[in-house]
Parts: structure tokens; C-alpha cells; sequence
């Protein structure tokens, strides 16, 4: 009686897929650390101006943000086309940002208090004025440390 | 009688795990927040003493007019020159008092010392937001860009090298100091 011969197998033996989900899961938590997830969500354009000379926020739980640009188009009907403020979810006006600014200070322990930073995140077609009027309503809230939050690029693009 | 607990298969593992990978790549957000950080003046209720004025060679007037165009110590200039004109004006060293402006010019008309040099910025209601952070921003380079200098001479390392006790030297040495005022019709 003869038996089988069993196939030699002649190709290259499967690559072992056993140490794959460890991979993965190196790179799931390398995200799930890493991932930030969006607070709000923007009801204006934001375009950030350039800049080159610029400063990372370190601390995020002692920054405010506040929003400036014009309605998105979705929302054009509702807020019309001039430059708008945005508060967490909702549009605000200039006089509002003294009391949220107070309230989000009230919720920082207090020895850190005064690093807390404004910042405002604006369009780069808004116009000086309202963002001077925001700067304003900052400065009597006491609320001094602010933030222009720009994109790193160099400034000389195509208008001089 | 002992039962012979079959293996768990493990198999589908990879697979739940590539889901959750997918989602937290899908949801993540990478970006962190920049910007150029100033400082705001307290609220002025016009209840404190005015300080003693300044001497008008130490003041370098920055304007920025509705039209995006740049007028500094009353020449126009393009947002190109404004950190060399910056530089020098902040350098200048006019009463010979200060011992790290090597490349002073020394004129009479300029800032006495880097720390009496105040930038005055003042800028229009309809100045648009990118013009006036490029003018923000050319600004701070100026002062990175002598501070970088100073560390380069003192102690042959670039600004970003140097330990946090010597950034505050040269930070000190240079201060940044800019007012501004409330906006104008220009």
C-alpha cells in the first residue's frame, strides 16, 4: 500500500497574519490619544489669515474660542451676509462676550485663572472694526490675554 | 470530569479593531491651534492718572488705513520694508546707553533705547483682519528677528536653542511694546 505523498509545497509559506491586530491596535490608541473631537460646529467661514511668527497653544482647557466670519450660505438666509459672531453653537452678539467669557473663566480652577487665553479664531476677510469691537469687550471683562489664530504661511501672498 | 474548553477564536479581532481605527482616523482632527498671543491694555476708565508723556522720538507710528495701505512714521511704505524700518527703528540706540545694538545707526530722530521703543499701531474700522495680522506679524519677526541676533552674538545659539533663563535675557533686552489705539477714520 502506497501512501499519499503529501504536496511538497514548493511556493513561499503564508506570512503569518497573528501579530496584525497588535499593529492595529498600536495605531487605534496612537488615534484614540491623539483624537480631538470637534466642540462646535461652525455656522461662519473661517479662513485664517497667515502668519509665520506664531505661538502653538499649549493648554487647551484654558482657552475660549471665539469665532468671526461671514454666515456660511446654509445659514445666509437667516443671519445675512455681514460678519457674525460665534459663541460655542450659537451666533452672539458683540455685547454677549463679556459674560461668556466671565462664565468660562468661572469654570478654570482659580490659581490658573489668569492664563487663560481668548482665541479668536476670524475670517481673514473680516473687517477690522467688529474684531476691535470683540477686543473691546475682552478688555472690559478683563479678559487680556489673547490669541489671533492664524495659519503658518508667509504673509506676502498676492496683495502687498 | 473535566470539559475541554474549546479556543476562543481570535480571528475577528483584527477586524473589530480596524473598525475602531477607521473611525477614530475619520473623527480625528489633527490641527492645533496658533496664532500670534498679545497682550491687551486694562480697561481704561479714565479714572487713573495719566502716565508722564512719552518722548515722541521713541514712538514709531504704525497706520493702517481702509485701503490696506501702510503709512510708518509718515512715509508710506509696502508691508515689505516695514520689518527692516521696524528693525532699525527699534535698534537705533540714540543716546548711546545701550551696549547690545552693534548695528545701531544712532540718528537723533529715532528710539533712545530697545527698551523706550513703543510701536504705536493704529488701524481703520474697515482695515481688513489679514492686513492687520500681516502688520502683527511683521512686527513680532522684527523683534525675532534682533532678539535672534542678540543670542547669536551673546552666546552662539540661535533663539531657539537657548535655555529658558536665556530667552528671558533677550527677551528683556528687547521688549516687545506696542500700544494700540482706538481705531480712526483714515
Amino acid at each position: 500500500m502506497s501512501k499519499f505523498k503529501k504536496k511538497q509545497g514548493g511556493g513561499t509559506p503564508a506570512i503569518s497574519t497573528a501579530s496584525l491586530p497588535d499593529i492595529v491596535f498600536m495605531l487605534l490608541f496612537f488615534f484614540m490619544v491623539t483624537t480631538v473631537m470637534r466642540e462646535v460646529t461652525l455656522k461662519v467661514e473661517n479662513t485664517k489669515p497667515k502668519a509665520t511668527e506664531i505661538k502653538k497653544l499649549e493648554r487647551k482647557s484654558l482657552v475660549t474660542y471665539v469665532y468671526v466670519g461671514k454666515p456660511k450660505d446654509m445659514y445666509a438666509s437667516q443671519l445675512g451676509s455681514e460678519p457674525v459672531l460665534q459663541l460655542d453653537d450659537a451666533i452672539a452678539r458683540v455685547n454677549e462676550i463679556g459674560n461668556f467669557v466671565i462664565s468660562a473663566r468661572e469654570e478654570i480652577n482659580e490659581a490658573e485663572r489668569p492664563l487663560m487665553t481668548v482665541s479668536i479664531k476670524a475670517d481673514e476677510n473680516v473687517k477690522m472694526g467688529l474684531i476691535t469691537d470683540i477686543k473691546q469687550e475682552l478688555r472690559k471683562a478683563n479678559s487680556l490675554k489673547i490669541n489671533y489664530s492664524t495659519r503658518k504661511g508667509e504673509v506676502f501672498g498676492e496683495e502687498r | 470530569m473535566k470539559r475541554n474548553s474549546s479556543e476562543i477564536n481570535a480571528g475577528s479581532m483584527a477586524d473589530i479593531a480596524f473598525l475602531l481605527l477607521i473611525f477614530f482616523l475619520v473623527s480625528t482632527t489633527m490641527d492645533v491651534d496658533q496664532g500670534i498671543t498679545r497682550k491687551l491694555s486694562p480697561w481704561d476708565d479714565g479714572l487713573k492718572p495719566k502716565s508722564s508723556p512719552i518722548n515722541q522720538r521713541n514712538i514709531f507710528t504704525v497706520l493702517l488705513n481702509s485701503n490696506n495701505q501702510l503709512m510708518v512714521e509718515g512715509e508710506q511704505i509696502g508691508l515689505a520694508d516695514l520689518r527692516a524700518k521696524a528693525k532699525a527703528f527699534i535698534n537705533n540706540n540714540g543716546n548711546g546707553s545701550c551696549a547690545y545694538c552693534t548695528t545701531g545707526q544712532e540718528l537723533s530722530t529715532s528710539s533712545d533705547h530697545p527698551e523706550k521703543a513703543i510701536i504705536s499701531l493704529q488701524n481703520d474700522r474697515l482695515t481688513a483682519y489679514e492686513s492687520y495680522v500681516a502688520v502683527q506679524n511683521e512686527l513680532a519677526a522684527a523683534y525675532t528677528e534682533l532678539r535672534n541676533e542678540l543670542a547669536m552674538q551673546r552666546y552662539g545659539l540661535s533663539l531657539d536653542q537657548v535655555s529658558d533663563l536665556q530667552f528671558n535675557q533677550v527677551k528683556k533686552c528687547y521688549p516687545l511694546l506696542i500700544s494700540e489705539a482706538e481705531p480712526l477714520s483714515l
